[in-house]
C-alpha cells in the first residue's frame, strides 16, 4: 500500500463538490441533504447499505436526476443541476450497476462510441467517408486500441457485446468510459458479480487508470476489502444521509457506520 | 382579421344559432366515440393481459363481421351464425396463441407488435379469399336490432337519433361494465392483470400463460364481433373498416394503453372532437379533415403528457 | 473454404475498417455492379426492366430510408408513404417551374423537401418514444395524404387529380415521359440507387451510424456519453425522409410515369415496413433482400400457376400474397427476427467453413 502522507500531498484541489443535495421520488427521500467533495486525483469510495442513495447520488452528479434542492460545483462552476450532456462535455464518465452497453454493437464499436465527443468531422465528410472522416476514424481507432490493450480485451473486440460473459461486459463498459478521456470517472459497483480473480484484475485497472492517466475516481462498492485497499477517502451514506466521511481506516472504526451496517449490538466491539 | 374571426368566433356563433345541429353533431360524435372506444377496448384487453399491442384488432372486427354475414348468406339462421362466429373467434384466439404468441414468448415488444402486423395481413388476405372483397350488408333485422330513427322537434329544429345508434351505446356500456367487473373482481381477471405486469412472475405463481392468452384474445374477439355488428349495422361491412380501426390508436394514446375507463373517455373525446372539428372547422380547410384530426389531437396530448390521460407514468431506472 | 479469409491480413486500421474487407466480398460487389450496368442492359427484356428491376431498385431505396430510421435508430415510422409522396410532388413542382434543369437534379433535390417535412414530424420524438412515436408518424401520413388530394396546386391542378409526368431529356435522350425507354430509365435509377446506397453505407459505418445505433440500443446511456438525442433523432428523420423522397420521385417520374394520390397511402408505408422487417432491421443489404422478396412474390405467384397451366385470377393472387406475406412475417419473426440479412450472414459463415460443418 502507498504511504498515505506523500499521496495526500499529491492530491489536488476540489474537483467536484455537492452541497445539501435533496432528492425525492414521490414520498421517498433518496437523498436528504448530502454534502461532500472529491479532490483531484483521488479515489473516493461511496459506501452504504442497500437503498442508502449511492446510485441516486451518482445519477445526480451525472445529470440524470435533477435534485430538488442543493448545489453541485464541478470544476469551479456552481450549478443547481446538471444535464447528462453537460456532464459528458465537462469530462464526467460513468459505468452502471446494471450495465448500459449498446447490445447491438461490437466491443470495438461500443468503445468507439465513447469517442463521440472527440470526433468532429462534420456531416458532409461523413457522407464521403474517404478522406478526412476516415483519417479521424483511424486516429480514434488507434486510441481505442490503446484502451483495448490496457484492458486486455483484444480477443473479443469484434464480438457483439450481448454475447460476452458478464465480467468482460463490465470491462468493455469501463473501456467505453475511458474512451471519453474523463476528468472524473464514476464507477457504480464495478466489482459486482465478479469472482476473486476478476476483482483483482478490475482493481488493478482502476489503480492504473488513476495513476497512469491521473483520472479522479468516485466508486460505489460493497466489497469492503476493495474499498479499504483502493480508496483515499470514503463517504458513507445511510437512508439518504451522510453518516461518515474520512479515510478508510477511520471509517471502519466509526460507531455510526458499524451501527448502520451491522446493528447496535456490534457497536463497541473491536 | 377575417381569418381570426372565421376560426375563433364564427363556429361558436353557428353553434349558438342552430343548437339542433349542435346537438345532432354531438350525438353523432358520441356514437362514433362509443364505437372507437369499443375497438380501443379490444386493444386494451390484449395489451393489459399479454403486453402485446394487437395491431390486428381492426381486421378482427372486419373478419368477425364477415364471418357472421358470410355464414348467414349460406343459409345459416342468424343466431346460429352468431354462435358459430363466436366459435370461430375462439379458434382464432387459440390459433394465435399456439402459432404466434407461444413461439415468440421471449421476444421484445416491438417484435410482437410486428407479428401482429403479419397477422393483420394474413387475416385480410384470408378474409378476402374466403368471403370475397365486396362490401356486405349486416344482418340487423335477423338479429333483432332496431332500425329507423327517433326524431325530436327540439332546440329549434330537428334532431334525429338512429335507433341502432342508441342500441350501440347501450350494448357498449353493458359490455364495458361487464369487462370492468370481470377484471377487478374475478380470479381470472386478477390473473390477467398479473400476466400484464410480468410474465415470469405470473408463471412462478402457477398461472398458465397459455390459458390466459387464449381467454383474453377470445374476449377481444368477442368485443371485435360486437363492434363489427354495430359498425356494420350503421354502414356496411367492408375492408375499409380496417383503416377506420386505426382511429383507435389516437383513442389509446389519450386514454393510456392499460386503462378500460381510459379507452371509453378517450373514445368519446376523439369521437366528439372529430365530429365537431369536421363540422364547424372543416369547411375552412376544404373538408375531409376527419382523416387526420384525431391523430393531431392525440399528438398534441402526447407532447404534454406522453403516457396519456389515464396511463401509467413510466419511470426509467438506470 | 470458398469464403475463407485466412491469409488476408490487414496491416492498417484503415484496411480493417473497410466496408468490404474480404477479397471475396470485393469481387462479389464488382460482379454485381458489372451485371447491373453491363449485362442487364444487353440482355434484359422490357418486362424484366420495367416491371421487375426498376421497381425493385426504387423500393430498395425506400427500404434503406426506412431502415436508417427504424432499423438503425430504432424510431418506428409509419409515415413512409407520405414522405415518398412529398418527394414526388416536390419534384413535379420543381420541374414545372424550372423545366430546363436536368431532371436528375430535381429528383435529388426533392429529397430535401422530404427531409424538411420529416424533421418537422420528427420533432415529437424528443418527448415520445416507441409505439407512441409510430402514432405520431401516422398523423404525418394521414395529414400528407389529405394534402395530396386537397391541394390542387400540388398536382398542377390537373383535372384527374393525378400527377402527369412531363417529357424531360438528358443530352437529347428522353428520360421521363411517355417516350423514355425502359433501358434509359433503368440506367438512371440504377445509377442513383448505387450512389445513394454507397452514401448510406458510409454514414452507417462511421460516427453517425454509431450514434444512431447507440440511441436505438439505450438512449439514456447514449446521452451520458455525450450524444445529443434530439439532434441525432432529427438527423435520422432527415436522412431517412430524404431517401424516401427520392424514391418517391423516382417512382412517379421513372417508373409509373404518372400517379394518383393513393400511391402514397398508408398501405405503402406498411409495405416498405414489411420489406425492412423481413429483410433485416439495421442492415443495408436486408433492405434489398426485403424489397426483392415482397415485391417479387406477387409476380412469382401469378407466374407459377400459369406456368403449370393453372389459371389464377389476379385478385386471388393479390389476396394470396397478403396471406403469404402475413404468414411469412410471423414465421420470420419466430425463426429469425433479424431477417433475411441474418440468414445471409449464416450462409456466408457456412461457406467459410465448407466442406466442414463447423
Amino acid at each position: 500500500m502507498r504511504a498515505p502522507s506523500s499521496r495526500e500531498a499529491a492530491l489536488g484541489e476540489v474537483v467536484l463538490a455537492v452541497e445539501d443535495v435533496l432528492l425525492t421520488f414521490g414520498g421517498v427521500r433518496a437523498l436528504a441533504g448530502v454534502s461532500f467533495d472529491i479532490r483531484k486525483g483521488e479515489i473516493r469510495a461511496i459506501i452504504g447499505p442497500n437503498g442508502a442513495g449511492k446510485t441516486s447520488m451518482l445519477n445526480v452528479v451525472n445529470g440524470f436526476y435533477q435534485p430538488d434542492s442543493g448545489r453541485i460545483t464541478f470544476k469551479g462552476e456552481v450549478r443547481r443541476s446538471m444535464r447528462p450532456y453537460m456532464a459528458a462535455h465537462g469530462g464526467i464518465a460513468r459505468t452502471f450497476q446494471n450495465l448500459a452497453l449498446f447490445r447491438g454493437m461490437t466491443t470495438l464499436d461500443n468503445i468507439l462510441a465513447g469517442r463521440t465527443l472527440k470526433m468532429h468531422r462534420g456531416f458532409f465528410w461523413q457522407l464521403l467517408r474517404y478522406g478526412p472522416a476516415m483519417r479521424e476514424e483511424v486516429e480514434n481507432r488507434r486510441r481505442v486500441e490503446e484502451i483495448i490493450d490496457f484492458l486486455e480485451i483484444a480477443a473479443i473486440r469484434k464480438i457483439p457485446v450481448g454475447r460476452l460473459p458478464y465480467g468482460l461486459q463490465k470491462r468493455v463498459e469501463l473501456g467505453r468510459a475511458l474512451a471519453m478521456e474523463p476528468d472524473l470517472l464514476l464507477l457504480d459497483e464495478p466489482m459486482a458479480g465478479m469472482n476473486l480473480e476478476e476483482k483483482e484484475d478490475m482493481s488493478r485497472f482502476i489503480i492504473d487508470v488513476n495513476q497512469q492517466y491521473g483520472t479522479t475516481i468516485a466508486l460505489i462498492e460493497h466489497d469492503m476489502g476493495v474499498v479499504m485497499d483502493l480508496s483515499d477517502r470514503v463517504v458513507v451514506l445511510d437512508y439518504g444521509r451522510k453518516i461518515a466521511d474520512a479515510a478508510p481506516e477511520d471509517v471502519k472504526r466509526d460507531k455510526n457506520v458499524i451501527r448502520a451496517y451491522l446493528g447496535e449490538a456490534y457497536v463497541g466491539q473491536d | 382579421m377575417d381569418i381570426l374571426y372565421k376560426i375563433f368566433v364564427d363556429p361558436f356563433v353557428q353553434m349558438g344559432t342552430s343548437p339542433d345541429l349542435l346537438v345532432q353533431t354531438l350525438w353523432d360524435g358520441l356514437v362514433a366515440g362509443v364505437l372507437y372506444a369499443l375497438i380501443a377496448l379490444g386493444f386494451v384487453l390484449i395489451f393489459k393481459a399479454s403486453g402485446v399491442f394487437n395491431f390486428a384488432q381492426g381486421i378482427m372486427v372486419v373478419f368477425a363481421a364477415l364471418t357472421l354475414v358470410g355464414l348467414h348468406e349460406h343459409g345459416v339462421p342468424a343466431f346460429v351464425a352468431l354462435a358459430l362466429t363466436v366459435g370461430v373467434m375462439f379458434i382464432l384466439a387459440f390459433g394465435v396463441e399456439r402459432l404466434m404468441l407461444r413461439p415468440l414468448v421471449n421476444q421484445s415488444d416491438i417484435i410482437l407488435f410486428m407479428a401482429t402486423f403479419g397477422l393483420t395481413y394474413f387475416l385480410i388476405g384470408l378474409g378476402q379469399l374466403v368471403f370475397g372483397g365486396n362490401p356486405k350488408v349486416m344482418i340487423t333485422s335477423d338479429l333483432y336490432l332496431p332500425s329507423g330513427a327517433i326524431e325530436f322537434k327540439r332546440f329549434g329544429g330537428y334532431v334525429s337519433l338512429q335507433k341502432i345508434d342508441i342500441a350501440a351505446v347501450i350494448i357498449a356500456s353493458v359490455m364495458v361494465a361487464v369487462l370492468a367487473v370481470f377484471f377487478q373482481r374475478t380470479r381470472i381477471g386478477r390473473a390477467l392483470r398479473a400476466v400484464a405486469d410480468s410474465h415470469q412472475a405470473a408463471l412462478s405463481v402457477g398461472i398458465s400463460l397459455e390459458q390466459i392468452w387464449v381467454i383474453v384474445w377470445f374476449a377481444a374477439g368477442v368485443v371485435a364481433l360486437a363492434t363489427g355488428i354495430m359498425w356494420g349495422a350503421r354502414s356496411e361491412v367492408s375492408f375499409s373498416l380496417q383503416i377506420i380501426a386505426l382511429k383507435a390508436l389516437p383513442v389509446l394514446i389519450l386514454g393510456g394503453l392499460t386503462s378500460i375507463p381510459g379507452a371509453i373517455v378517450g373514445g368519446l373525446i376523439i369521437g366528439i372532437g372529430e365530429k365537431l372539428g369536421e363540422f364547424y372547422w372543416g369547411p375552412l380547410l376544404g373538408g375531409g379533415i376527419e382523416t387526420w384530426l384525431a391523430y393531431v389531437i392525440a399528438l398534441g396530448f402526447l407532447v404534454f403528457r406522453p403516457q396519456g390521460l389515464f396511463g401509467e407514468k413510466i419511470i426509467e431506472r438506470i | 473454404m470458398l469464403y475463407r479469409e485466412a491469409g488476408q491480413y490487414k496491416t492498417s486500421y484503415a484496411a480493417d475498417m473497410a466496408v468490404f474487407p474480404i477479397l471475396q466480398d470485393q469481387i462479389g460487389i464488382a460482379v454485381i455492379l458489372f451485371i447491373g450496368f453491363v449485362v442487364v442492359p444487353l440482355i434484359g427484356s422490357e418486362f424484366l426492366l420495367n416491371s421487375v428491376l426498376i421497381p425493385f431498385l426504387i423500393f430498395a431505396l425506400a427500404a434503406i430510408g426506412l431502415n436508417l430510421l427504424t432499423g438503425y435508430t430504432g424510431l418506428l415510422s409509419l409515415g413512409t408513404g407520405g414522405f415518398m409522396g412529398v418527394g414526388a410532388y416536390a419534384c413535379l413542382k420543381l420541374t414545372t417551374f424550372f423545366p430546363q434543369v436536368n431532371i436528375v437534379v430535381w429528383i435529388l433535390a426533392s429529397g430535401f423537401f422530404s427531409a424538411a417535412v420529416g424533421v418537422l414530424f420528427g420533432l415529437p420524438s424528443l418527448r415520445i418514444k416507441g409505439f407512441y412515436l409510430a402514432v405520431a408518424t401516422l398523423a404525418a401520413q394521414f395529414f400528407l395524404e389529405w394534402c395530396f388530394i386537397r391541394i390542387p396546386w400540388l398536382y398542377n391542378s390537373s383535372v384527374s387529380g393525378a400527377i402527369e409526368v412531363p417529357l424531360r431529356t438528358i443530352a437529347g435522350i428522353p428520360v421521363t415521359g411517355p417516350t423514355a425507354t425502359s433501358l434509359t430509365r433503368y440506367l438512371v435509377v440504377l445509377a442513383i440507387v448505387v450512389v445513394m446506397t454507397w452514401v448510406a453505407s458510409n454514414l452507417v459505418h462511421g460516427r453517425i451510424g454509431r450514434m444512431w445505433m447507440a440511441v436505438r440500443d439505450m438512449d439514456l446511456a447514449a446521452e451520458l456519453i455525450g450524444i445529443r438525442l434530439l439532434r441525432t433523432k432529427l438527423l435520422a428523420f432527415a436522412v431517412s425522409s430524404f431517401y424516401c423522397g427520392v424514391a418517391g420521385a423516382m417512382m412517379v417520374f421513372l417508373w409509373y410515369g404518372g400517379a394518383e394520390a393513393d400511391v402514397f397511402a398508408i398501405d405503402q408505408s406498411f409495405i416498405i415496413l414489411f420489406m425492412v422487417i423481413i429483410g433485416g432491421l439495421g442492415t443495408l443489404i436486408g433492405s434489398f433482400f426485403g424489397a426483392a422478396l415482397i415485391y417479387i412474390l406477387p409476380i412469382a405467384l401469378r407466374a407459377v400457376p400459369t406456368a403449370f397451366g393453372l389459371p389464377i385470377r389476379p385478385a386471388a393472387a393479390e389476396q394470396l400474397t397478403f396471406v403469404i406475406v402475413g404468414a411469412l412475417i410471423i414465421v420470420f419473426l419466430v425463426v429469425e427476427p433479424a431477417g433475411l440479412a441474418r440468414l445471409w450472414q449464416i450462409g456466408k459463415q457456412k461457406l467459410r467453413v465448407w466442406p466442414f460443418p463447423y
